[in-house]
């Protein structure tokens, strides 16, 4: 259930933010911690100047931090959009208490429901749709991407790309009530011979 | 008059009078406050204990200590009881005792109110903690996103109790908001500029504007859930034109900005005591007022960060993300201008500057994560695990309680007059720092590693074992550190050696007083320059006790303090305060017997009380005002000003335009609602819309202008008392008659609204209007008594000016109202 053991892309992009992030705030929270004990130490200066103190390190410097911390973020959150891709697999992720039901999407047909296990093949992009029959819920693969809400009356689409065929665990991510706890999933990653053979039995 | 026998007069006129009624009658702003901030403190305990439980049986995976069910009761209270029943009472109580103190003023501007308010916050919080100990309590998260909350999923009185027991509680967030803006803005000392006051004040002004702009939307919210869970009119269903996001928006647009009412005032702590704590003057005084200015309008543009993952469109979240990023600038600002003024002086680690240490250290985590969390990308990852409820804890245990701490160590010896034991704080404070930093660190990591928010239990497999053991452990740290600070102001209060005045040899005017402080603060009010007076004049409280100030003679019974200019701080009147009441207390009975009613579901009870709260109101405002003109008085030092009957701009006037700025709020919010599942819900063009006759609504838009007209009328000045009743006896036929086509809409116009989302809003809409053309007819009718009465003269027209206001902001709404419904059913 890791965040930071990435099984694709997306959740890739979202961890190297995180760790870039987590070194800049250390950095940030030493050198403010090392000013604020400092002043303990030093001797009575005088009346503190404002241009440093205000304008230097209260304005300027959280502004320059910020505006390059958004404008990186921001360009990873464009790269994780569903983009038209030639390969794209549709799936639906239908929320409900206490489960998750998937559906392969072929235009406007579905396959057969299967519950608490999402199959996938591994190395292509998926869409999620994901759509809730009751209350909110809200589909995540940590190894995989980020999370979506299931909210009824509308269907959110989610990207996923699992770079390895394998399982990954999933969960419910939105207080969903008394069986929110146990609503988990797995998503399943197969290779191409494994994909054509589960294609094959399907449909 | 010797200082000891101007003492006692002034005590014989403020002072509670004895016994049981006396401290039920009490409607004095030291009294309150210390009531607000005692009853805060024991639901913290509440809410700590429930955290406690929380933490118990998370410490093991599989753990059998609780169930789901009674676990969702617990976090769900735990939240709620910190939010509605902890922090922000505490706020109010902090800011009623202090504010008259720190502005040189003897009371807030409407002590019946803070008692009411004080009362419905006791109330509605009780009704929400005895839910918890009959296992009715509310379970669907603090946030009660729909539909969940709504009677198919949440069948129960759960969510009942919630949306009842929190609307109670917010009619006293609302009257403080309006309490606090009037009396900063009038009730200063004479001379003291705006731009001159004490940051605190400026803080507590500022936060209650945003709880004035904040509240409303919640309210709003709770009401047409309420509405939904009792009459099933579907706001929020998606089947039925509803859409769940709505409640979403209303709830985080009061939510967000909600952090920030919690973290300003507590700012504002640190802003007054780091500077005495360090010995030097604050760095930035005007870019730290420039800094809570920012911070307050941004944190109303952010509230979609929340929402990262309903699946709005990446562009719209980009908005979101920057502004929730660059609200961490303003607070850059702060940090910084605090750590200057560090350097500046020569700072001595006391007790309250260790609890300012404890406050930088957290809450720069809690606004680094912050930063972290508004990257749309990675709240995508992070959002709804424990890293965000190590993020917010960080938030506001370092943005509230350690500088609350810091707040108790510094004004302790005010409250109780009594020196500190400054070992067993210290104590107190590692324990607290040591127990939370391993609590809520740990919570960070098994966030990371995967671990969701709000389940009871997980397992073994997930390694997210030793985090969580180790987190519960700090928890009990901490819970030991929070009993160690009980003890030791349990000590202080009754063993403690007696302080003398100013043991800080702090600046500002609080400190200018006896301690414990006496019942009218100040026997005579100072005239003030800046925002630490006593730094220019280290002697002047005795120079007050000795009254050589203004208003220094009692004379009779009255309750004293003077108004001044909102910007100067010129003198403008007199303002003759109401005594003690069991008023506030019936009332409050009475509004909790009305939200009673509406819990219990005995519908036809709450119109009951609705007319004893009325009637309540009535005499309310009756028991104030003067039946002759007093013209120009003598205030002391040369000075002779009017009573605030006869000024224009009296505290009831602005207290009544900043009730219509905090109801218009409300309004918006609603058409803002009803445009939102307009454009965004699915199932809309609704099936049916309101008929498209005009008859029945120009009747009532003809009849409202002729009341507003009337309504001036009665104001204008000169005029005889015959020609005011007579203009307010054809404004109240008007307003009877626009009612009366309001209520010929609603039955005959408007759809049934359990139909569809769009006939319950359009409902609410034309109730709306209808319930403010009934309050404008009240406060006529009630001014039409005034009149004859006696007590409104060309000198002593404010009742007709608010009766007036009122009037035409019910014409304003009706005129929306009917606009935006009958409009698009005439076109289609």
């Amino acid at each position: 259930m890791s965040t930071l053991a990435p099984g694709g892309p997306a959740a890739a992009a979202i961890a190297d933010l995180w760790w870039f992030m987590l070194a800049g705030a250390v950095a940030i929270f030493a050198g403010t911690m090392a000013l604020f004990l400092m002043a303990f130490r030093a001797q009575a200066r005088g009346p503190a100047s404002t241009r440093l103190w205000i304008m230097g390190l209260g304005i300027a410097f959280p502004t320059t931090v910020l505006v390059s911390l958004l404008v990186y973020g921001l360009l990873v959150g464009e790269r994780l959009q569903a983009s038209a891709a030639p390969d794209v697999v549709e799936v639906e992720a239908m929320g409900r208490q206490w489960e998750w039901g998937f559906r392969q999407v072929q235009g406007d047909r579905r396959g057969a429901e299967t519950v608490g296990v999402l199959h996938i093949p591994a190395g292509r992009p998926v869409d999620v749709l994901v759509r809730s029959e009751d209350v909110i819920h809200s589909f995540w693969v940590p190894m995989l991407a980020g999370k979506m809400d299931a909210i009824p009356g509308k269907t959110n689409r989610l990207r996923l790309l699992a770079s390895r065929p394998g399982r990954y665990a999933g969960a419910c991510a939105e207080f969903c009530g008394i069986g929110h706890t146990g609503n988990r999933f797995f998503v399943v990653a197969h290779d191409p011979a494994s994909w054509a053979r589960l294609a094959q039995g399907t449909s | 008059m010797t200082a000891l026998r101007r003492h006692r007069a002034l005590h014989a006129i403020w002072d509670r009078g004895p016994g049981w009624r006396g401290a039920l009658a009490t409607v004095n702003h030291t009294d309150i406050g210390r009531r607000f901030i005692v009853t805060a403190f024991v639901f913290f305990c509440i809410g700590g204990v429930l955290a406690m439980l929380i933490r118990t049986q998370l410490a093991t995976p599989g753990s059998a200590f609780v169930g789901p069910a009674i676990y969702n009761q617990i976090f769900t209270m735990h939240g709620s009881i910190m939010m509605f029943l902890f922090a922000i009472p505490m706020i109010e109580g902090l800011a009623f005792y202090m504010l008259p103190k720190l502005l040189g003023g003897r009371d807030m501007a409407y002590p019946r109110l803070s008692a009411f308010g004080y009362w419905c916050y006791l109330f509605g919080g009780t009704i929400l903690v005895l839910a918890l100990l009959f296992g009715v309590a509310p379970d669907g998260g603090w946030f009660m996103y729909t539909p969940l909350s709504s009677k198919t999923y949440t069948p129960g009185i759960n969510a009942d109790i919630w949306l009842i027991g929190v609307t109670f509680v917010e009619v006293s967030a609302m009257a403080a908001a309006i309490e606090i803006m009037v009396s900063v803005l009038k009730l200063r000392a004479p001379g003291l500029r705006i731009d001159q006051m004490p940051l605190f004040a400026w803080y507590l002004l500022v936060t209650a504007l945003m709880m004035l702009i904040g509240f409303p939307p919640l309210i709003l919210g709770s009401i047409l859930l309420e509405i939904e869970r009792a009459f099933d009119w579907p706001f929020f269903d998606p089947n039925r034109g509803g859409d769940p996001l709505l409640w979403q928006h209303l709830f985080w647009l009061f939510g967000h900005p909600e952090v920030y009412i919690i973290f300003l005032p507590a700012a504002g702590v640190v802003s007054t005591v780091l500077p005495v704590m360090a010995r030097s003057r604050i760095v930035g005084y005007g870019w730290i007022i420039a800094a809570i200015l920012a911070l307050a309008i941004l944190s109303f543009g952010l509230w979609v960060h929340h929402m990262f993952a309903t699946g709005i469109p990446h562009m719209a979240l980009g908005f979101f993300s920057a502004a929730s990023a660059l609200v961490a600038i303003p607070t850059g600002i702060q940090i910084f201008a605090w750590i200057g003024t560090i350097w500046a002086g020569r700072p001595e680690l006391k007790l309250p500057m260790l609890h300012i240490f404890g406050f930088f250290v957290v809450f720069i985590i809690g606004g680094l994560t912050g930063v972290m969390l508004a990257m749309v990308p990675f709240n995508w990852q992070a959002h709804d695990t424990a890293f965000v409820t190590a993020h917010l804890h960080y938030v506001l245990v370092g943005g509230f309680i350690f500088p609350m701490l810091a707040g108790a160590a510094y004004w302790l010896p005010h409250f109780t007059g009594r020196r500190p034991i400054e070992r067993l704080g210290k104590a107190a404070f590692w324990l607290i720092f040591i127990g939370f930093n391993l609590t809520f660190f740990m919570m960070h990591m098994v966030g990371l590693l995967g671990q969701p928010r709000r389940v009871y239990s997980y397992p073994e497999a997930m390694g997210w074992t030793w985090y969580n053991l180790l987190a519960s452990f700090g928890s009990f740290i901490m819970a030991f550190g929070f009993a160690l600070f009980a003890l030791d102001v349990a000590m202080q209060v009754f063993l403690g050696r007696r302080s003398q005045r100013n043991p800080w040899r702090a600046g500002t005017l609080e400190w200018a007083m006896l301690l414990p402080p006496p019942t009218y603060n100040f026997a005579s009010l100072p005239r003030v320059a800046d925002h630490d007076p006593l730094a220019a004049d280290p002697d002047l409280a005795t120079a007050l006790a000795r009254g050589e100030g203004y208003l220094a003679e009692p004379r009779h019974g009255w309750r004293e303090t003077l108004a001044g200019d909102m910007l100067t701080g010129r003198p403008e009147y007199i303002v003759l305060l109401p005594g003690n009441s069991l008023l506030p207390l019936v009332m409050a009975i009475m509004t909790g017997g009305f939200f009673l009613s509406i819990l219990g579901g005995v519908y036809v009870l709450a119109p009951v009380f609705l007319v004893a709260v009325a009637a309540c109101g009535w005499r309310w405002a009756w028991r104030v005002g003067q039946r002759e003109d007093l013209g120009a008085i003598d205030a002391g030092c040369d000075l002779v000003l009017p009573i605030h009957g006869e000024a224009p701009g009296s505290p009831g006037y602005w207290g009544s335009v900043l009730a219509i700025v905090a109801d218009g709020t409300l309004f918006a919010t609603l058409v803002f609602g009803y445009a939102y599942l307009w454009t965004i819900a699915s199932g809309w063009p609704p099936p049916q819309l309101i008929a498209a006759t005009p008859f029945a609504a120009g009747l009532s838009v003809i009849a409202l202008a002729a009341a507003s007209l009337a309504g001036r009328r009665a104001g204008a000045v000169p005029a005889t008392a015959a020609t005011r009743r007579i203009a307010l006896g054809i404004g109240s036929a008007a307003q009877l008659a626009a009612l009366a086509a309001l209520v010929f809409e609603i039955a005959t116009a408007v759809p049934p609204p359990a139909s569809h989302a769009y006939a319950a809003t359009v409902m609410v809409l034309f109730a709306y209007a209808a319930v403010h053309v009934a309050l404008a007819l009240l406060l006529m009718v009630f001014a039409w008594n005034r009149v004859g009465a006696g007590f409104v003269s060309d000198r002593r027209t404010a009742e007709l000016r608010v009766a007036a206001m009122w009037q035409d902001y019910a014409a304003v709404v009706t005129l929306v109202v009917l606009l935006v419904t009958k409009v698009p059913a005439m076109l289609s």
